[in-house]
């Protein structure tokens, strides 16, 4: 399916989140995610599925004022 | 005994006792190595950090994550860039999970040149946050009643800007700051963004201020390491100025030398 992740059209085969980062080779342990601007939380990734349009967020620890 | 202005001070935030009152952001620093230098230098407790996309294999969250674990400060997450309260609460939804905590700085940027804080976004955001159990430190304007309302939101500190963020003008406005330092006289109350030099950090806290949160100047000063230390010195003076009670200013001089037994006091002058 075809999905946005971090703001790039790509084509996944991943059909829930938790897939989609062990496809994009993400280390779960150390992101977070939303899903259409909603929190998702480590434990409820498995569970997200996803499908067309979908947008995606995946963040990760940076420096900040 | 009486209390001296020279005893210990520490700073409470949401139940959390700190002896420094200088938070240092951690963004803009020429290398990692004199960013932790500089965190060093400046005795911060706390530092401000940020969430930003990843991408797959690089694992650059990861490395920036250990390098400020490994100093043991106490990490204060924002929601910078965010200009929406739904992208507000679900950036420190997403900061709460990762860097685990539930404080949060909250920045809801309404306007581009100025980064002022959209403060109708930031009480709305301010009080889904606190009823979910967050601690949050909003980056607000001066404006007294915004304040009322984000202390009624569920706020215990209050973060009003000096200045536009990375501007280094300094207190633009100290009148009002003087005013919400009277109006709130319990409140934690931390000057966030706009500072330039030492000496503006030394003067918000002569009005009485709690604390100063800066980056820029510290970041992009040319020794980073020699102004985070320079900072950590002027807030200190400033702290100990304003709890030493500092006189009032007078219109006429007045000699400071006694006049009684002056030579030649006797003497008629031309």
């Amino acid at each position: 399916m075809r999905i946005e992740v971090n703001g790039k059209r790509l084509e996944v085969a991943a059909e829930t989140l938790a897939a989609l980062l062990d496809e994009l080779e993400y280390d779960e342990r150390h992101v977070a995610t939303a899903l259409n601007q909603a929190f998702v939380r480590k434990v409820d990734r498995d569970a997200a599925r996803l499908k067309d349009d979908d947008r995606v967020e995946i963040v990760s620890p940076r420096q900040g004022g | 005994m009486q209390e001296r202005a020279s005893d210990a001070d520490p700073l409470g935030l949401y139940g959390v006792s700190l002896a420094s009152r200088l938070i240092i952001g951690t963004a803009q620093y020429p290398s990692p190595a004199i960013l932790a230098e500089a965190i060093r230098a400046a005795r911060a407790e706390i530092v401000t950090v940020s969430l930003r996309r990843e991408s797959g294999a690089s694992r650059a969250g990861e490395k920036f994550w250990a390098l400020i674990r490994d100093l043991g400060v106490r990490v204060l997450p924002n929601t910078a860039g965010c200009r929406t309260v739904k992208e507000a609460v679900t950036t420190a939804q997403m900061a709460r999970e990762v860097f685990n905590t539930s404080w949060i700085k909250l920045e809801v940027i309404g306007e581009e040149d100025t980064l002022q804080p959209d403060v109708f976004g930031l009480v709305e955001a301010a009080a889904i946050l606190s009823r979910d159990g967050f601690q949050v430190f909003p980056y607000t304007t001066e404006d007294l009643v915004v304040a009322e309302k984000l202390l009624r939101a569920g706020c215990d500190v209050l973060m009003p800007w000096g200045a536009p963020i990375g501007t280094a003008r300094g207190l633009n406005n100290p009148y009002a700051l003087r005013a919400l330092r009277a109006h709130f006289p319990q409140t934690p109350l931390i000057v966030d963004a706009g500072l330039g030099a030492p000496s503006h950090a030394a003067a918000a806290m002569e009005l009485g201020f709690d604390g100063i949160l800066l980056n820029t100047a510290i970041a992009k000063a040319g020794d980073p390491v020699a102004m985070a230390r320079a900072f950590a010195l002027g807030v200190e003076a400033g702290r100990v100025g304003y709890r030493a009670v500092p006189m009032q200013p007078r219109d006429m001089a007045a000699p400071s030398t006694p006049v009684i037994g002056t030579p030649f006091s006797d003497l008629a002058r031309a």
